[in-house]
């Protein structure tokens, strides 16, 4: 080997270090965990189905099956179509369920794999041997484009505009989360009923990726929204959908809106007591009712904590990362309680998450640096010099932390690192009240720490 | 009702009474949820223990994600091995080519990290745009005079088996540019260990007591320029046989290097290991150390696992594990511990290793290849079991059903191999059959009755069994006491 002067590569740096995002498929597989009786098949290797199951299964702590098509070497030359025959066969002889979701990897993509006819043809020529398919929703999900929220968002546009059906006007409300965590979920079905509104939520994975021991073991786990909601979505009242930062091509609420005349609401995602007073507002105006009185109650106790904690919080240095909706909703709860999130940083890169932030924190955007499209090598570098106090992130951040030595509020996906990630409350009075305290205690855990003496109350 | 697929029964062999005649080392069915991974997979976890290179996968942000910090593969040294670098091709590298890409990442990273050598892995679509990763890495390597080596792992082209060969050619290129002087005859590579929870530094320590010279591990706690000189050992013992045989074979070939495969995991093996690397060696000095060695180090884990053994007698397990060798350990580890295997299974084992596997198992233990959750967990409720022992994908499995479960796979934290391994496996599977949890679950509340006094949450409720037992004085005690294990 000799050795000779390379071209200067200078700048930033080309490669990811530590990807502060993960491909779009993985946002695909969530989404469809929380249709009822559904499984999924990743067209493409077996590693993507895999891999990814790994990682869900890490977090949730629940089985997460996945199926592939397997693609071999013919395949990806002559096309996947034969594999995706025998995959929807399989899935449907073994786990008989109520609807199949295909999404796509990169590897179908890249070489042009046509699913839509592909199960047009499929169908036309059934044998009458093989098993009856269920309805089949297909998106494309090439992870060289976006990450794993454009992934779910698009998931959720595939399951409505490929399923929903047009009649007259019902009573129910659509409610489309962004990536948020079965207690969330479980949170929203409450907020709707205590309203006395009926709602679909979609994706509903608050039961089957967060549900009871069995005694036998189910093929499917129990819960999720029923295809039948999913059909009746474009019958609804009204939806609401939380982002700010993803265009309306990835948006359920607003395809219902152009198609079926279903009025879409477009809320932040519910994080902090403003966020959480958007949403409150958009239910009583629905239903025409005052929030009730239990919500209003949690609401009075928020804000009584949030005096109770508010020295401990002021000025405080704050670190967020995640993908782009979960950190703007979080940096609108830190401006409520004073913390200055020094940098907010995800590596997505809709290009919306400084405008969704200087909504939601006008007087303090121009003293956040914002970062798209960032790594966790990146943030190490740059967060190094803000003297960060506090990190709040989903537990790949721990590594930061730990070199840092500031401390990590774990939040949203995946928690890795510990028990109880589907039980992590964000949205909500009930959410902000529960990130508050920990956010709070967190500091004053630190305080405490460092101090000689310590202390024994406040 | 969980059914199994027709295009799998084959790969299933339940009735011991019935003739022999496993399939296995197929290509996964389309549509079963295989435990599997891919190519990529295969060659990612064989070289990603080598901690002062740069592990850099080509294509888009997932495959790279997914394997940031995945193993436990622990380094005394550098840790970039940890580090997880992706030239995360978007659409715009997709259709014009990511060649452009894939080279500025590489120098930038080699100036900034400054590593040792640098694996370059090829994911599923690299092939399929046309990508010359091989002219990419030949350039960078000539300009920046480090090895530059392309892994050819895209996804799709064959199985996690592939995966490994991929990885020991590009192995092989290292081996055979570095000094070999002062490797003293009495030598070896140890092969197919990982390092992890530092089992690697464990052996190595068991081999340098032993009086032998360890000159590379690879991968575990692995270094380039270690790999660069180990065709100067006098032997190669192989651990992952399925990983690794691929390289030995190539370094007997081509350097005349012997080799033998091993497992480090249980008392019998472990032993075994030792002793047949001093035989290797036909020193009687060697001989005496190992023997040595074995006494002294069975003697100390002796009492604690008979202590174990009186607890968990006539406990039921089931083993799905990567490669089959590692099967094998465990079976003979369970049995050490007095319980009864009663389904086994690996991802990528071979006729050979399933036909050892049934001379190893009683009659009616249920085998499984390349096996899926519904079929794992029909077997595992028609056992019974108590202990199903996997990776993080099977864990559900059990804790679904409340079964214990205890991690086996390249995440875990707590190091299995090795003597002092053994012990911290007993109290592993103890500490997980006889959690008082079980107790609570439905389906073991519905069992109860049907399991007499050996059951778990019955059996723990018993005074004289609250885990401070003295030495076990069954009559079917299968442990040699003292030193009978010796030859």
């Amino acid at each position: 080997m000799t050795t000779r002067t390379a071209n200067p590569v200078s700048g930033p740096f080309v490669a990811t270090r530590n990807a502060c995002k993960l491909c779009t498929p993985l946002g695909a597989c969530l989404a469809f965990a929380g249709v009822e009786g559904a499984r999924t098949i990743l067209h493409g290797s077996q590693g993507c189905a895999t891999y990814i199951r790994r990682y869900m299964i890490s977090h949730f702590k629940e089985p997460v099956d996945i199926a592939s098509s397997n693609f071999s070497e013919s395949a990806t030359i002559f096309g996947g179509r034969d594999n995706l025959q025998d995959g929807l066969a399989n899935v449907t002889r073994q786990y008989q369920p109520a609807v199949i979701g295909i999404a796509t990897t990169c590897l179908a993509e890249t070489i042009g794999e046509d699913v839509g006819m592909y199960l047009h043809e499929i169908r036309s020529q059934a044998s009458p041997d093989g098993p009856a398919l269920p309805p089949v929703v297909h998106v494309g999900t090439p992870s060289y484009c976006g990450t794993h929220a454009e992934g779910y968002l698009a998931t959720v546009h595939a399951l409505v505009s490929q399923l929903a059906e047009d009649g007259s006007q019902r009573d129910h409300i659509n409610v489309f989360p962004n990536m948020f965590s079965p207690a969330d979920l479980r949170y929203l079905k409450e907020i709707g009923a205590d309203f006395g509104l009926p709602v679909t939520l979609l994706p509903d994975y608050s039961d089957t990726l967060d549900g009871p021991t069995w005694e036998e073991y189910q093929l499917i786990p129990q819960g999720g929204t029923p295809l039948a909601a999913v059909r009746r979505t474009g019958q609804a009242r009204s939806s609401i959908e939380f982002t700010w930062v993803h265009g309306e091509k990835a948006s359920a609420g607003q395809w219902l809106e152009e198609h079926f005349g279903v009025r879409n609401h477009r809320l932040p995602v519910p994080i902090g007591l403003r966020a959480s007073d958007a949403l409150f507002d958009v239910l009583g105006s629905i239903c025409d009712r005052e929030t009730p009185a239990r919500h209003a109650a949690e609401r009075g106790r928020l804000i009584d904590s949030l005096i109770d904690g508010h020295k401990y919080l002021f000025e405080r240095r704050a670190v967020v990362f995640g993908e782009e909706d979960l950190v703007a909703g979080i940096v609108g709860l830190l401006g409520e309680l004073g913390v200055h999130p020094v940098l907010c940083a995800s590596g997505g890169d809709t290009g919306r998450l400084r405008s969704a932030i200087a909504r939601l924190v006008p007087d303090q955007a121009d003293r956040i640096q914002v970062r798209q499209a960032t790594d966790f090598a990146d943030l190490e570098e740059l967060a190094g010099d803000l003297k960060p106090d506090i990190l709040i992130g989903n537990s790949k951040g721990y590594w930061l932390s730990r070199r840092l030595k500031a401390p990590l509020v774990r939040i949203g996906f995946p928690i890795h690192d510990r028990v109880g990630g589907a039980r992590l409350l964000h949205v909500g009075y009930r959410g902000a009240q529960q990130l508050a305290d920990r956010i709070v205690n967190t500091l004053l855990e630190s305080l405490q720490e460092q101090s000689d003496e310590g202390y024994s109350y406040l | 009702m969980i059914s199994v697929l027709e295009q799998r029964a084959a790969q299933i062999h339940q009735d011991g009474r019935s003739p022999f005649a496993m399939d296995c080392e197929k290509h996964s069915v389309a549509g079963s949820v295989s435990q599997r991974a891919c190519v990529f997979c295969g060659s990612r976890v064989v070289l990603y223990p080598v901690a002062d290179a740069l592990h850099l996968i080509h294509g888009p942000v997932g495959c790279a994600a997914y394997t940031w910090d995945i193993r436990g593969a622990l380094s005394s040294g550098p840790q970039l091995h940890r580090m997880s670098f992706s030239t995360d091709l978007g659409e715009k590298d997709v259709i014009y080519g990511g060649e452009p890409k894939l080279y500025q990442a590489l120098v930038q990273l080699i100036d900034h990290y400054r590593p040792k050598a640098a694996f370059v892995y090829s994911t599923c679509i690299v092939g399929v745009i046309g990508d010359d990763v091989g002219a990419i890495c030949r350039r960078v390597e000539a300009e920046k005079g480090l090895p530059v080596l392309p892994v050819h792992s895209e996804g799709f082209k064959g199985t996690k088996k592939d995966g490994y060969q991929s990885a020991c050619a590009a192995l092989f290129q290292l081996v055979g540019t570095g000094a070999t002087d002062d490797i003293s005859p009495l030598s070896l590579n140890i092969l197919g260990d990982f390092n992890i929870a530092g089992e690697t530094w464990l052996i190595r320590n068991y081999y340098e007591r032993m009086g032998i010279q360890v000159v590379a591990t690879i991968t575990g706690d692995g270094r380039v320029d270690d790999i660069r000189r180990a065709h100067g050992a006098a032997l190669n013992v192989v651990q992952c046989s399925g990983s690794m045989t691929h390289l030995a074979r190539m370094m007997e070939d081509k350097y005349g290097i012997p080799s033998f495969r091993v497992s480090y995991f249980g008392l019998e093996d472990m032993s075994r290991a030792l002793y047949e690397v001093a035989d290797h060696f036909g020193d009687g000095q060697v001989r005496q150390r190992a023997a040595e060695l074995v006494r002294d180090e069975v003697a100390a884990i002796l009492p604690d696992l008979r202590r174990y053994k009186k607890m968990l007698r006539g406990k039921r397990a089931a083993i799905y594990t990567g490669g089959a060798f590692k099967a094998f350990s465990l079976v003979r580890s369970l049995r050490t511990l007095g319980m009864k295997t009663v389904l086994a299974g690996s991802q990528t084992g071979n006729r050979e290793d399933y036909r050892l596997l049934r001379e190893l198992c009683d009659e009616d233990t249920i085998l499984v290849d390349d096996t899926n959750p519904l079929e794992l967990a029909k077997f595992v409720q028609e056992k019974e079991v108590d202990l199903l022992i996997g990776g993080v994908k099977e864990r559900p499995i059990a804790y679904k059903l409340g079964i214990g479960f205890c991690d086996h796979n390249h995440e875990r934290k707590i190091g299995l191999a090795g003597f002092e391994g053994l012990r911290q496996f007993a109290r592993e599977v103890h500490s997980t059959v006889m959690s008082p949890v079980w107790r609570l679950v439905p389906r073991r509340r519905r069992q109860q009755p049907a399991r007499a006094a050996n059951d778990v949450s019955t059996a723990s409720l018993r005074p004289s069994c609250a885990g401070e037992c003295s030495a076990c004085d069954l009559p079917d005690c299968s442990i040699p006491a003292g030193q009978e294990i010796l030859p």
